[in-house]
Formats: C-alpha cells, sequence, structure tokens
C-alpha cells in the first residue's frame, strides 16, 4: 500500500490518477491513523517552502512520517517541493527542513543563467541518471521529465545524487539515500515515463 | 537541455471544444475529455485549456468540467477562464490542474497576481494578454471578455508590471492572427520578450510546424502554442487532433 501524504501543498490527485491507472494499491493519508498499513510513502509538494514546512508541521502527521522513514526505513520519494523539503534548509525560506539528507535548496542565479533562460526552470529536459538505480529502471538515460521550479536541491555528498539534469549548470534532480528518494521533476505528468518511475517506486 | 515547449490550446464553449479565427466564428471541433485523452496518446508537452464563457457570462469557474479534465490529463494543464480571487485558483490547484490562467481581472486589479503567487506560488500563475495591432502607429492594444474590452494601458508596461507582481508566466495572444495559420507575429513576440525574465509562450497564428521553428529559432527558449494546428487538417481544415512525435518536434527544434 502506497501512502500519498496530503498536508494541502500537493497535487495528490494526479498521483492517485496514475496509480490507479497503474492497478497499484495505494491511500490518500491525511490523519495519523492512515498510516497503519502503509509500505511506501509519497511527499509531494508545490509551491513555497515555508509554506509546505508550515502546512506539513501543522497537519498532525509530521511526527509518524519521521519515525516510519528514519526508524522503520520505509520508502519514501519526495517531489518537487517535498524532495526540497527533505534537505536541512532551503534559501527560499526560514524554516528548517526535514533534515533526511544532508543537502540544502539553492536558488538558480539570474545572472549566471543569463536573458536567454528564463526562471522557473518549466518544461521538459534531459535526464542523466546513474546506472543501477532502482527508481530508474527501465528508464533510458536522457529521457525527458516535466521540471516547473525556481530553487534546487543540492547534497552535500555527490553519492546522494542518482540524476542530474541541465539549466546554466549541472543540477542534482534525483537524490537517494538508503530508504529515501527524492524527484525535482513532475512524474506524475512526465508521461510513460514517469509512470515507469511511479511504478519502480512502488516495486521497491 | 530544456526543449522549447510545443502546447495545444483548446477554447471550452457552451461545454464544447471550438476554435475561433480572430476570436470570432467559432466552429465545433467536438468534446473536451476526447482530445485530452488523444493528446495524451501523442505526449503532448502540456496543454492549455481557456473557458471563453466564464469571463463574458460572469460566472465561477466549472469546476466538474475542470475536474474531469484534470482526472483524465497526464501531462501538465493550465486552465483559464472566470478566476477572479485567489481562492479559485487554489480549488482549481487542488483539483490536479499545474497553472491557472488569470487575464481580464488583473487589469481591473493588477494585486490579484499579487495575491494567488503568494498563495499558490509564482510557479502556476499564468497571465494570459490578448492583444491587437493599432490602428495607427504601430503598437499594440490589451483586449478582453473575448476581444470586447479595450484595457486603457499600455501592453509592455502591463506586462512588467505583472512580472513584478509575481507571475510565473506570460501567455500573448495574438488576435489578429487568430485561427489564420500564417505565422506568429514575431515582432510582438520580440517586444514582449524584451521585457521579460520569466518564461513566455506564443499563441496566435501558427499554421504548421515550422511556424514554431522559425519562433525558437529567433527565441530559443519559448513556449509555442497553437489551436488550429493541433485541431486542423488539410485546406478545407476538417477536425482532426493532432500532434508532432518527437522526431517531428526535435527536427524543427534543431531547424534541420
Amino acid at each position: 500500500m502506497i501512502g500519498l501524504v496530503d498536508y494541502g501543498m500537493g497535487n495528490i490527485k494526479a498521483f492517485s490518477n496514475i496509480y490507479k491507472q497503474l492497478d497499484i494499491p495505494h491511500k490518500i493519508i491525511f490523519s495519523e491513523e492512515h498510516f497503519k498499513d502503509v509500505e511506501k510513502i509519497i511527499l509531494p509538494g508545490v509551491g513555497a517552502f515555508d509554506h509546505a514546512m508550515m502546512r506539513l508541521g501543522k497537519s498532525g502527521l509530521l511526527e509518524t512520517l519521521n519515525d516510519l522513514v528514519l526508524n522503520k526505513k520505509k520508502p519514501v520519494l519526495g517531489i518537487c517541493v517535498g524532495m526540497q523539503m527533505m534537505a536541512k534548509s532551503s534559501e527560499e525560506g526560514t524554516l528548517s527542513g526535514l533534515g533526511w539528507i544532508e543537502a540544502t535548496v539553492n536558488k538558480f542565479n539570474k545572472e549566471e543563467l543569463g536573458d536567454n533562460k528564463p526562471l522557473p526552470h518549466m518544461g521538459w529536459n534531459s535526464v542523466n541518471h546513474i546506472e543501477g538505480n532502482p527508481l530508474f529502471k527501465d528508464i533510458k538515460s536522457n529521457s525527458r521529465f516535466y521540471f516547473l521550479h525556481s530553487y534546487y536541491f543540492k547534497p552535500l555528498s555527490k553519492e546522494y545524487s542518482v540524476a542530474s539534469a541541465e539549466y546554466g549548470d549541472k543540477f542534482t534532480c534525483a537524490t537517494s539515500l538508503d530508504n529515501i528518494f527524492g524527484v525535482q521533476f513532475h512524474p506524475e505528468k512526465s508521461h510513460h515515463n514517469g509512470m515507469q518511475l511511479l511504478k519502480n517506486f512502488s516495486n521497491l | 537541455m530544456l526543449y522549447p515547449r510545443i502546447t495545444p490550446c483548446l477554447l471550452v464553449h457552451n461545454k464544447g471544444l471550438v476554435k475561433t479565427v480572430k476570436f470570432k466564428n467559432s466552429k465545433y471541433i467536438g468534446d473536451p475529455i476526447n482530445a485530452v485523452k488523444i493528446f495524451n496518446e501523442k505526449e503532448v508537452d502540456e496543454l492549455i485549456v481557456l473557458d471563453i464563457d466564464a469571463t463574458v457570462d460572469n460566472r465561477e469557474p466549472n469546476y466538474k468540467m475542470i475536474e474531469n479534465l484534470a482526472n483524465e490529463c497526464r501531462m501538465p494543464l493550465c486552465y483559464g477562464g472566470g478566476i477572479k480571487i485567489a481562492s479559485q485558483a487554489q480549488k482549481i490547484l487542488s483539483l490536479g490542474v499545474e497553472k491557472i490562467s488569470i487575464s481580464s481581472a488583473v487589469f481591473d486589479n493588477p494585486d490579484l497576481v499579487r495575491e494567488i503567487s503568494t498563495e499558490v506560488g509564482s510557479q502556476s500563475v499564468v497571465v494570459v494578454f490578448d492583444v491587437k495591432k493599432k490602428l495607427f502607429g504601430g503598437g499594440y492594444d490589451v483586449y478582453t471578455h473575448n476581444a470586447k474590452n479595450k484595457i486603457k494601458q499600455d501592453l509592455l508596461e502591463l506586462v512588467e508590471r505583472v512580472q513584478d507582481l509575481g507571475a510565473g508566466e506570460i501567455v500573448i495572444n495574438s488576435i489578429d492572427n487568430d485561427g489564420l495559420m500564417n505565422g506568429y507575429d514575431l515582432d510582438l513576440i520580440e517586444k514582449v520578450k524584451n521585457r521579460l525574465n520569466i518564461p513566455m509562450t506564443a499563441l496566435g497564428g501558427a499554421g504548421v510546424l515550422e511556424d514554431m521553428g522559425k519562433a525558437i529559432d529567433k527565441f530559443g527558449i519559448i513556449g509555442c502554442a497553437a489551436g488550429s494546428l493541433f485541431v486542423f487538417k488539410g485546406k478545407y481544415k476538417a477536425v482532426l487532433i493532432n500532434y508532432p512525435n518527437q522526431e517531428k518536434k526535435n527536427q524543427i527544434i534543431n531547424n534541420k
């Protein structure tokens, strides 16, 4: 059973639509007791970092979520701001992140990007992943995924980076550490590649 | 590499899809959900759906229709039509829509852009400008209510203003070129793009893929949207939902 964490800041419906189509059991989590039979967790996120952290804090889900991820080692997949929340902090806000991975979230530098690369980074970009990560099983390197963001996840160690994309410089667009996974792009809106990735997560 | 976005734009009128010429003479195209299903199969980059009745009829967005569309859409969806306040935008995004577009309400109250973007994030806020060439002097006017009401403000000043207020994307829709399929107004695109550091999408006039290729050659990363191109086939404009495959898109992107 995959749990989709609903703390009021994500496009939960897009995920349930895909898992419904794939015929994979899933449920929406908006109260602690919903976690009971959940084996894997998806943490979506759209919008501003602080707003998301605040909403997650107020949701009453945070304690159980930390326990399931850090102690019980349940696989978790953070998406977009959901991935960024796994870092320690973000330049977008002042609140602390979940701190599950040693990383910061930085803003793309407008000057370095120049006039021809607008922000937000919006649209389809090619994603290069390292060999062997189960999240990218049966997905070719250089496949296209949909991005929509102005901040990016910067892990302290290269080891936590399993895929990168290029916008100005290369940046990490997928992270992995033990049972913790995160992607900056939107697999739920990336056609067959995204669907494959969400399927791979369910097979972990 | 970030690819230019190639985006079908669908108009909803009386619950059906239509295509207009210069914002008039709407021709019935078919059922919206059916079109979305076909565009899913063709793996389109993103989709814009505009309800062209909502503002004119002064009514709320049709949430049921939006939800039905979002349930089918496997690509990013931008919805526009009838959004006047931030809570409506929030509600629409919660239905599984990625971006909302606003137009007439912004010109009554530009601060709306700030209100909505603070609540849902700039990345989800698109401002659509319907523009028409001035009769004299070479400038452009902005219109609302399906090209019936003229706004008494300068296009380029307005564009900069909404960008400063937190818009995440600008769509420039040429009323003069709508449905003519003779190519984009590249001059208009250039004028607006020079003022922007957020993404921009051009709409109005694309008749063949090469029209999009020309815009991409000239402007690099730009959104290229079209209605007629993706719903009609041939000289007599037979209705046929279509969209280029990746290979064809690469050809126009790389100019080969």
